[in-house]
């Protein structure tokens, strides 16, 4: 993915901090547990580009939660461009690195994680990227903010702040492995309704 | 990036943002499912005017890896008539709606009037025009020579994978042979130079264009002083033609036996390179007189690999020609 | 001969003073101070600041018939040539059949006089077929009704040594001339532009200059050998110009010509791809426009020939390797020659009328008799006149240029001067800037 328009000269409003992440990647992790009845066959594939450190993030705390759960060997980042059904529509995306753990996803329950969940289209692309990587038992997914305007049939398993935004606005989510400064979520675009082209998924 | 019609046009950014790519998609060739969904829909025609089977098979193998829809036009044997015949092709292909056309032909230049002339509005990727340029045979001669030895590169990324995101500064390539009559040489020494590598061309002085002077690499006349005295990292071994040296008073060199015995690479000059140096060969190799059957067949020799970098290679050009916005703005390969 | 009488009003007669000049019964019947020669029964041209010139003559013009009628005719042909200020012109000899008898010199001949817009006089063949093989009738062509006295394998080069020996030494019997097209051919095999740091770029087989000149060091020695005369056509590099200059301070009897096109276009057109560019002799470096504009400004260089060489579409309209040579020069030549040596302060309007007019006459000997051309602008002299108004600037367009062809390597280019009047022995061929009697395109 690309790492998304730079942000506005306002700023945007800041609506999750730092502890705010720190508190729904927790909440995310164990719901997880509960959900699969343990993290024994969890595989985390961290979509690109923030999707990936998120993914690392929760695989730390899953094995807080489950002391046999190997973080390392269970966590992977998912590249989806060549998947993507819009490629024609923007300038050409750089391809990025997909890796699975060394075990594979098959017969795995792969929680897809990402973060920001829009029109569904990524995890569309995502869902069929698996396709060709191997067949999971089940698979799930995980987005720290999900804010609305779905363009398909898809809905987040696990969310860790729900966003009601305006189809314009830009929501992004800043992480200190990808950006550098402490953990936000930023909405921008709130009084540039004109400004619709960009924006995060 | 619109086209691809000459290793000139490409900055270093977009030199390495292709071999970047290629990575990636090399990456997805050692999967079980190898097929991508990227460019279903599209239509990418193969426009050979020149038999070359490898060639095409490679760039048909790219094409359908992407889920390309591919269409294979030989227009062979036009190209002793009038070259109207590519105009005439240009426009039907136009009428066909192919959104690339992969060119070979025998007349340097025609890649790009067919990029350029306005019969046609697909991207136009060279697969090779006369003597002029083959721009993916010298990426994935790049690309080949980076996984192996990027680790020696002056600028290696902390962290890279097979040198995925380095250039090729401070590495020595020394390409030998007919330089004068190469695509592949011309390709090369403007790729090379443009990621940062050295570059000495081999060969005799018949075989050397007039006018090297100007080019960004050096020229030896002595393989023997090359290898042994600038000790490059890669050699490249240029296919010898062999009608170069039958043309009576015309041949390019006395015979094949003295071409062998002082631009050959056999066993002995192979031991002359250090530990790491690689042998590279755009194939088909003429075994016995460019290169001998251990060199080729040695240890060094990354021949077989180039092949299979080939498909990837092709497979990221398609892609960055292909798969960005409709219209070249903003696209900023 | 033309009943009609002009009056140029106050033209400057090779750029000097204006004055009324007055064509009247094929010749130029008056030269008056400007306002003052007598309109009455007269056509009136307005010719304020305009330059008058002796009608051109092209030495090396290809009217591509018989056999390529599809590129250009005569009538086609010479009405471009008209348009271009010419009122002579000489058609190679590499037709279809090759003009290497005197029936074939004799139909181009007619042929022209039909037409009627401009002197026709054909180049004989050196050669039978151009196969630079044996010796064609040069003598039945010189005495059949065309009057050769210009003989060329032109697109072709005498290479043969004792052949260009014997032609040299012929053609003495009746004052004729071999051009030569200087072309070594093992040297040129396969050959598609100039041989340098552009062609071992682009990929294009070489074509190096020393072909050229080393059949132009050839041949001034033969001619000094047998006491002939020798032109050099389209001589294209800076050696030549030495070689040339060289041979003519050690007083052998050579001429030689440049095209308009080696006076301002290098081979970094090549790298376009674009075969309107390709030419033979090809196209050199900037050096080698620079010598050619020297070797014309200091006499070196006698003469400004066209190589005007129509092609058909289809010829041009392909790859560069796939593509004919040749340029369309008769409707540019005067404005390349304007613009390279005039507006640049080496030729005069009186050196122009030398190297486009007189001095190609002389070397063709079509500069005496009733047909006289390249004549001074003068009373009693044939009306053969060119009008130009060298203030006016174009843009040039090969669909819209008067011959058959549109293989112009200025399309799109803009050109000083134009050619408002020409007249053949009084009458107009061209008024107001175009063909007399023809739709304007």
């Amino acid at each position: 993915m690309s790492t998304g328009p730079a942000l506005p000269a306002d700023g945007g409003t800041t609506v999750l901090g730092a502890g705010d992440v720190a508190r729904a990647l927790t909440r995310i992790a164990h719901e997880i547990v509960e959900r699969s009845k343990g993290a024994d066959d969890v595989v985390l594939l961290g979509i690109q580009t923030r999707g990936v450190p998120l993914a690392r993030r929760l695989a730390e705390r899953l094995a807080q939660i489950e002391p046999g759960f190997d973080p390392e060997a269970a966590t992977g980042e998912l590249d989806v461009t060549m998947y993507r059904d819009d490629l024609h529509r923007h300038p050409t995306r750089a391809v990025g690195v997909t890796r699975l753990p060394d075990a594979g996803i098959t017969g795995r329950t792969v929680v897809l994680v990402d973060d920001v969940l829009f029109s569904g289209r990524t995890i569309r692309a995502a869902l069929d990227a698996l396709g060709d990587l191997g067949r999971p038992r089940a698979v799930r997914l995980a987005c720290l903010v999900d804010r609305g305007h779905r363009e398909l049939p898809i809905r987040p398993d696990f969310v860790g702040k729900n966003l009601p935004t305006a189809q314009a606005e830009r929501v992004r989510v800043l992480l200190t492995e990808v950006d550098g400064g402490p953990d936000a979520v930023v909405i921008a675009g709130r009084d540039a309704p004109d400004d619709a082209a960009g924006g995060a998924r | 990036m619109r086209h691809l019609l000459s290793t000139a046009d490409l900055s270093k950014d977009e030199a390495v943002l292709l071999l970047d790519t290629a990575a990636q998609m090399a990456a997805t060739q050692s999967r079980e499912i190898k097929k991508l969904p990227t460019l279903r829909g599209r239509t990418v025609v193969n426009l050979f005017f020149e038999d070359s089977t490898r060639t095409r098979i490679s760039f048909e193998t790219a094409a359908k890896r992407l889920s390309a829809d591919v269409i294979n036009f030989s227009a062979k044997g036009s190209s002793v008539s009038k070259g109207e015949s590519l105009k005439d092709t240009a426009l039907t292909l136009h009428a066909m709606g192919a959104d690339a056309v992969v060119v070979r032909h025998w007349a340097s230049g025609a890649a790009y009037q067919l990029a350029n002339a306005g019969w046609l509005d697909a991207a136009v990727l060279n697969a090779g025009d006369g003597t002029h340029q083959h721009p993916t045979q010298a990426l994935l001669d790049a690309y080949t020579i980076r996984r192996h030895l990027a680790a020696r590169s002056d600028r290696l990324p902390d962290g890279a994978v097979d040198g995925v995101g380095a250039d090729l500064a401070g590495l020595k390539v020394a390409i030998v042979g007919d330089v004068l009559h190469s695509r592949v040489a011309r390709a090369n020494v403007a790729l090379l130079h443009t990621l940062g590598a050295q570059v000495t061309l081999v060969a005799p002085p018949t075989l050397v264009p007039v006018g090297v002077g100007v080019w960004p690499c050096e020229v030896s006349y002595d393989l023997d002083a090359t290898l042994d005295g600038w000790r490059p990292d890669a050699v490249m071994m240029l296919r010898v033609q062999r009608e170069r040296m039958s043309g009576g008073a015309g041949a390019f060199f006395p015979s094949t036996l003295e071409y062998t015995r002082y631009y050959g690479l056999d066993a002995r000059r192979l031991a002359l390179l250090d530990d790491h140096a690689i042998v590279l060969h755009p194939g088909p190799m003429n075994r016995g007189l460019e290169i001998s059957a251990e060199a080729a067949d040695s240890e060094r020799a990354v021949i077989v690999e180039q092949v299979a970098n080939g498909v990837a290679v092709r497979m990221a050009a398609l892609y960055l020609l292909m798969a960005g916005e409709d219209s070249a703005e903003g696209n900023d390969l | 001969m033309s009943t009609e009488t002009y009056v140029l009003r106050a033209a400057r007669p090779l750029g000097g003073d204006p004055v009324d000049v007055v064509l009247r019964g094929g010749v130029v019947a008056e030269i008056t101070a400007p306002g003052v020669a007598d309109a009455a029964d007269a056509t009136v041209v307005e010719a304020a600041d305009h330059v008058l010139l002796p009608g051109l003559v092209d030495l090396h013009t290809h009217l591509r018939e018989p056999g390529r009628e599809d590129a250009e005719t005569v009538a086609s042909g010479t009405r471009a040539a008209a348009a271009g200020g010419f009122t002579a012109v000489h058609a190679m000899a590499n037709t279809s059949p090759v003009a290497d008898t005197a029936g074939v010199v004799e139909q181009v001949y007619r042929l022209g006089e039909q037409a009627g817009w401009v002197d026709v006089h054909p180049v004989g063949a050196v050669t039978v077929g151009l196969a630079g093989e044996r010796l064609a009738e040069l003598g039945a062509m010189a005495d059949s009704a065309a009057r050769v006295r210009v003989f060329s394998d032109d697109g072709k080069c005498v290479s043969d040594p004792v052949l260009m020996r014997r032609a040299l030494e012929y053609v003495k019997a009746f004052d004729g001339v071999v051009a030569q097209h200087a072309q070594e051919p093992r040297l040129t095999e396969g050959a598609q532009m100039n041989e340098g740091v552009v062609s071992a770029e682009v990929g294009l087989t070489g074509w190096p200059a020393v072909a050229e000149e080393a059949i132009i060091a050839r041949d001034v020695l033969l001619a000094e050998h047998v006491g002939s005369r020798l032109h050099v056509c389209h001589l294209s590099t800076a050696g030549s110009v030495e070689i040339v200059r060289w041979a003519k301070s050690r007083g052998i009897d050579v001429t030689a010509e440049v095209t308009p096109h080696h006076l301002v276009l290098t081979d970094e057109l090549a790298r376009t791809y674009d075969p309107a560019f390709k030419v033979n002799p090809p196209l050199r470096t900037a050096a080698d426009v620079e010598a050619v504009r020297e070797g014309l400004a200091d006499g070196t260089i006698d003469i400004v020939a066209t190589d005007h060489a129509p092609h058909t579409r289809e010829d041009k309209d392909c790859e560069w390797g796939a593509a004919a040579f040749g340029m369309t020069g008769l409707e540019t030549a005067l404005s390349v020659v304007q613009q390279t040596m005039v507006d640049t302060g080496r030729l005069s309007w009186s050196d122009v009328a030398r190297v486009l007019s007189s001095a190609p006459a002389r070397i063709g000997r079509v500069d005496a008799g009733p047909h006289a051309q390249g004549r001074p602008v003068a009373v009693g002299e044939p009306a053969n006149l060119t009008l130009v108004d060298p203030a006016a600037v174009r843009s040039v367009d090969g669909t819209r240029q008067v011959t058959a062809s549109g293989n112009t390597p200025f399309a799109g280019v803009e050109l000083p001067g134009r050619v408002v009047a020409t007249f053949l022995r009084g009458r107009a061929t061209v008024l107001d800037g175009a063909p007399v009697g023809e739709v304007v395109r």
